[in-house]
């Protein structure tokens, strides 16, 4: 099995069969933040504790990237001539956040506002020491997962 | 004591080689030295802003060294909001009696690029491809038009009604009009906006001549009033540019709403009384949905007001007459500037072929940029 990272440590759990974003949640003002946060975006707290956020979510808006992001600060292994457009989105996780996110469905046609999602973790690109690094994802749930 | 605009400078806006923003910026200050009939020595105070220019005070080396103070001002693409605003509040706390703002900016082609850490963003965010700005119009005007019913027709027919503005002015940049099939036949850069869709980064100057509003007849015949300045930031809760998350529960409204409720107060003016308007049209969803936040129309009106022609010149309201950010681009320090150049032109009646019929009296300039930063100023006659 090739060894495999996330792109940053303490972003998702890893390595999971069910993988979870993680969150901060402040104790003084119950505010949850992704990624999770030394100081509080709602009250500047420091008190602070992780929080693991649901795998499931429904899809509150999302765009496409159609042309390949400027590099730095982007790190794709692709080039421009075989950059492939993607999305990205705004995923809503209960009634408690929306997590910014790329999308597994390159089609904007295949997506609509409203969409169930699931989180995945995805292959990003790879070290030179042949580490596999790998990124969060949102898939939109296939019909039948949705019954 | 009011501060009022006694002379405006814009050098153009577009591409310059071999010029720099200082060169530029040097331009817009003489042109508006000379609309107010001052000479550099009678400046007692300086607000300056750029993003490209780290030093950009630097010009005082350029203009007479008096020995003024010269801040240097930043607040992204609301930068200009706040030179304005700075120099508006040192004539009315007494501070001075005449002062300058001065936007600058030379940016390289292309979408801005930036490591995330210059906005407080980790790392991955720029390396996954998360950090653009561009996302963030894309998927707040998808969002916008599912809920309010807004069309693809009606983001191109605001594209070309500003291109076709900018054809008039000879400082805009993208001069060319466009049709709203030619716009809907251009690339898609962010669903839904497509590339005639965008505004993009370039170059280009401008400065504002700004004096206690009891001298400003013995400059100028037709001073143009500072009613309010307003600069705001976002609240915890907003949906806005660069979040990796944003917080779910009761609505909170844009830093946009925020800075027009204040500016309005200020000034004792409403949304009713306007009679032009500069909005960020980054994008033309941007003007649609900046229509609404500041409190020119309600959400989802735009798509009639827009068909009917309201905000094209010699409609009830006019929105970016010169052809606003898509027509001009974004020198990002000089654009809002530029904003209030073409006000004092309309409010002078000196707007040539873009003129607002009616001699209008108050106008309005709003702008919108990261990290979620408002700013909006009302101008009257």
């Amino acid at each position: 099995m090739t060894e495999s990272r996330p792109v940053a440590p303490g972003l998702f759990t890893w390595p999971a069969a069910e993988p979870r974003l993680i969150a901060s949640h402040c104790a003084d003002c119950g505010a949850v933040s992704f990624p999770a946060a030394a100081d509080c975006a709602g009250c500047g707290s420091r008190n602070a504790a992780e929080r693991l956020l649901p795998d499931h979510g429904t899809l509150w808006t999302f765009t496409t990237q159609n042309f390949r992001p400027p590099s730095p600060p982007y790190t794709g292994q692709d080039t421009a001539e075989t950059f492939q457009p993607y999305t990205v989105g705004y995923v809503q996780l209960a009634d408690e956040i929306l997590v910014e996110s790329r999308l597994t469905e390159p089609d904007p046609e295949k997506l609509a506002i409203g969409r169930a999602m699931r989180l995945v973790v995805v292959p990003f690109g790879e070290d030179p020491d042949g580490t596999e690094v790998v990124t969060f994802a949102f898939a939109p749930l296939e019909t039948a997962e949705e019954v | 004591m009011e501060a009022a605009i006694i002379g405006v400078g814009l050098h153009p806006f577009g591409r310059f080689p071999g010029k720099s923003a200082m060169d530029m910026g040097v331009d817009a200050v003489r042109l508006a030295l000379a609309d107010a009939g001052l000479t550099w020595a009678q400046i007692q105070a300086g607000f300056i802003g750029s993003l490209e220019v780290a030093n950009p005070d630097a010009i005082v080396g350029r203009l007479g060294l008096t020995g003024i103070p010269v801040y240097g001002v930043f607040n992204g693409c609301a930068t200009a909001g706040t030179a304005i605003g700075a120099a508006a509040r040192a004539i009315e706390t007494g501070e001075h009696d005449i002062v300058i703002a001065i936007g600058m900016d030379k940016h390289p082609r292309g979408a801005f690029a930036a490591d995330p850490s210059v906005a407080g963003l980790p790392s991955w965010y720029g390396e996954t491809g998360l950090f653009l700005t561009t996302h963030f119009f894309g998927m707040k005007i998808n969002r916008y038009m599912h809920d309010h019913g807004i069309s693809h027709r009606t983001l191109a027919e605001v594209a070309a009604k500003n291109f076709g503005n900018a054809s008039q002015n000879d400082k805009a940049w993208r001069r060319t009009p466009l049709s709203v099939e030619e716009i809907l036949a251009s690339p898609v850069l962010n669903y839904p906006l497509r590339q005639y869709m965008y505004c993009g980064p370039d170059e280009g100057a401008a400065a504002v001549v700004l004096c206690r509003s009891d001298w400003a007849r013995r400059f100028n015949a037709a001073p143009v009033r500072v009613r309010a300045s307003v600069l705001r930031s976002r609240r915890f809760g907003a949906f806005e540019v660069q979040q990796p998350s944003i917080p779910v529960g009761e609505h909170v409204e844009s830093p946009t709403v925020d800075a027009a409720r204040a500016a309005c107060e200020l000034a004792g003016i409403g949304p009713e009384d306007i009679d032009v308007a500069q909005l960020q049209d980054t994008d033309a969803g941007s003007e649609i949905i900046h229509m609404a936040e500041n409190g020119l129309c309600k959400d989802g009106e735009q798509e009639r007001l827009i068909a009917e022609g309201a905000t094209r010149i010699g409609g009830r309201l006019p929105v970016n007459t010169d052809g606003g950010l898509l027509g001009n681009g974004e020198p990002i320090g000089a654009s809002g500037l530029r904003q209030i150049h073409e006000l004092v032109l309309q409010l002078r009646d000196q707007a040539g072929a873009r003129q607002v019929p009616g001699a209008p009296k108050v106008g309005y300039a709003h702008l919108y940029g990261a990290p979620g930063v408002s700013a909006v100023t009302i101008l009257s006659t």
